[in-house]
């Protein structure tokens, strides 16, 4: 058959044989056991016209259930805030339109401008000197964030509330796996930061303790009193913050966080079924030799006008080889584009008004879901656009039920904690309505009836 | 030629290391700072940490090259140069003074007969130019 859009015809395949000295590609393969080999063709449908291939493409599309068509209340780390129209408009363009960090970077210096107004915002937003050009996502971010506070303290043992993404808690994991760093958790049982337990797991072995807020409940921590403690121990405070909030919630940095990681999803980057994500990463100025990924500085060219270039490369990969301070040499420019692109859009403003929204309408619904009968809030704590709910019948036979009629009701628990096997996690952002929140409520009790 | 004061001793990595009671002063040579040019980062190991010979114990970073600083011996760090952090441009001013990097007290009195004389870190030197 004619490969129609993979050059590689018969005759080219005829000469790749003879050069490596096999007679057919079946010689290349017989190293590989016969029973783990298909031994008839792939049960492939037929080839499709373009317009059948768009058709059916659609149709797989549409089984998704997504939040255009859907009403959301869904978040867990990934939420459904409004991405302005100027963000497709002007990524588009052909000056920015790469997923990649520059590797020319000082011929790109419309690019490095970008990033350095996007590291800028986020040293603003989370009241830290020195933000990076970014990383992949908010995990990636607090496992770098872990590899960092190890570095910097010279310490093995790594302490994470239970408040923080129980995903971000696996990437962390893995990424503490090589170096032998030990991670202790520290209970959450009334959904925040068990401050005792805390105070006993942090010792002189510590380098890092963890906190998220608003944490993966949608609870706020107290993160002043995690910093003193982290800092009485000669341990930096690693604090994960959504920082689409921070117009609202006071920056971590103010509070004593040493290093401030997140996902940067929010800030006008759609979710995508999950990615790609931008992971944001912060420090206090001290440490800037110890920061991960990418730094993009100002200066004066000879001339005395002002440019911007790649700095502190000396940290990296590429210079630096195995004793580099992390494996990341990339970032994901784009996303930080977005994000750049919403902050400039919505000003100092339009983020309060964000975040006031959320909160808001999370606190109506807060209210409304809970009048129904059975359901209640599972935690007693402070919360700001997500909170916990626990319902009388399992929240995935009530998530499928409520799915029926396009509203996604929030993320169950179970697969994240035995424990919350009744609790239903959900996230209101500015984008909801009351009448979307009075149906979602009217709906859930119809069906808890 | 940089300047090779006789009474140290030397390493083929370009660190002097001179004797002080029982204590070993350590920095740069003369030699070193010039090659890497303005020198904007030094890292250095905290006062407690072991250090071993022929080991990375520190990093220095120039405009130019990032490089890292082996011990001359093995010991443990009794005293570090507080001052190098906020000015590294120490190192290439006063190489053998004021830009000193660390003080060992030394594990093993052994390492001490294998650095080389300045004799021969100027030979050595010497050889390594052509």
């Amino acid at each position: 058959m004619a490969s129609r859009y993979i050059a590689n015809t018969p005759a080219e395949q005829r000469e790749m044989l003879t050069t490596v000295g096999a007679a057919s590609i079946e010689d290349l393969l017989v190293k590989i056991p016969a029973k783990a080999r298909l031994s008839r063709p792939l049960a492939l449908p037929s080839a499709l016209a373009e317009s059948d291939l768009v058709r059916h493409m659609r149709a797989l599309a549409a089984r998704n259930a997504d939040a255009d068509r859907f009403v959301c209340f869904m978040g867990a780390g990934s939420y459904d805030h409004f991405v302005p129209s100027p963000i497709d408009h002007l990524i588009s363009r052909g000056e920015f339109f790469t997923a990649y960090t520059p590797y020319q970077p000082e011929a790109s210096q419309g690019t490095l401008r970008t990033i350095y107004e996007y590291q800028t915002m986020i040293a603003e937003l989370t009241g830290m000197d020195v933000a990076n050009a970014s990383i992949y996502d908010g995990a990636s971010s607090l496992a770098e964030a872990a590899l960092m506070a190890h570095a910097v303290t010279e310490r093995d043992e790594v302490v994470l509330a239970r408040g923080v993404n129980p995903l971000y808690r696996r990437v962390v994991a893995t990424y503490c796996d090589g170096p032998g760093i030990r991670l202790r958790d520290v209970p959450a049982p009334e959904g925040v930061l068990d401050l005792d337990a805390a105070g006993r797991l942090v010792t002189g072995k510590t380098a890092a303790l963890v906190v998220q807020s608003p944490n993966f409940y949608g609870a706020l921590e107290d993160v002043a009193a995690a910093a003193e403690l982290a800092h009485a121990a000669g341990a930096l405070l690693v604090v994960v913050s959504d920082p689409v909030n921070l117009g609202v919630l006071e920056a971590p940095g103010r509070l004593g966080a040493d290093i401030v990681v997140g996902e940067g999803q929010g800030l006008g980057v759609p979710m995508s079924f999950g990615g790609p994500n931008l992971g944001v990463f912060a420090a206090r100025a001290e440490l800037v030799r110890r920061i991960p990924g990418r730094l993009v500085g100002a200066t004066v060219d000879r001339d005395g006008a002002r440019g911007f270039v790649l700095t502190l490369q000396t940290r990296e990969q590429h210079i630096r080889r195995a004793k580099a301070t992390s494996n990341i040499c990339t970032n994901v420019a784009l996303c930080a584009l977005m994000a750049t692109i919403y902050l400039s859009t919505l000003g100092k403003q339009g983020l309060r008004r964000v975040g006031e929204l959320s909160a808001a309408k999370a606190h109506y619904a807060a209210e409304r879901l809970t009048a129904i009968p059975g359901v209640s809030l599972r935690f007693a704590q402070p919360f700001f656009k997500e909170f916990v709910l626990r319902l009388p019948k399992p929240p995935t036979s009530v998530v499928a039920r409520l799915a029926r009629r396009r509203i996604l009701p929030g993320v169950p628990l179970k697969t994240y904690d035995r424990a919350l096997a009744d609790s239903l996690l959900v996230a209101v952002t500015e984008q909801r309505t009351r009448e979307e929140i009075d149906a979602y409520a009217g709906a859930l009790a119809e069906v808890l009836k | 030629m940089a300047s090779v004061p006789a009474e140290l001793k030397y390493t083929k990595e370009h660190e002097w290391a001179k004797r002080e009671g029982d204590r070993i002063r350590i920095g740069i040579t003369a030699y070193a700072q010039e090659q890497l040019g303005d020198v904007v980062f030094v890292e250095l190991p905290k006062v407690g940490a072991k250090v071993t010979a022929h080991q990375a114990f520190g990093v220095v970073e120039s405009v130019k090259a990032v490089s890292d600083l082996f011990a001359p011996v093995s010991g443990e760090v009794v005293e570090t140069n507080a001052e190098l952090p906020q000015k590294p441009e120490t190192v290439n001013k006063d190489p053998y003074g004021k830009g000193w990097m660390i003080v060992v007290k030394p594990s093993s009195a052994g390492e001490w007969d294998h650095l080389l004389s300045a004799e021969q870190y100027e030979k050595f030197v010497a050889e390594a130019a052509h």
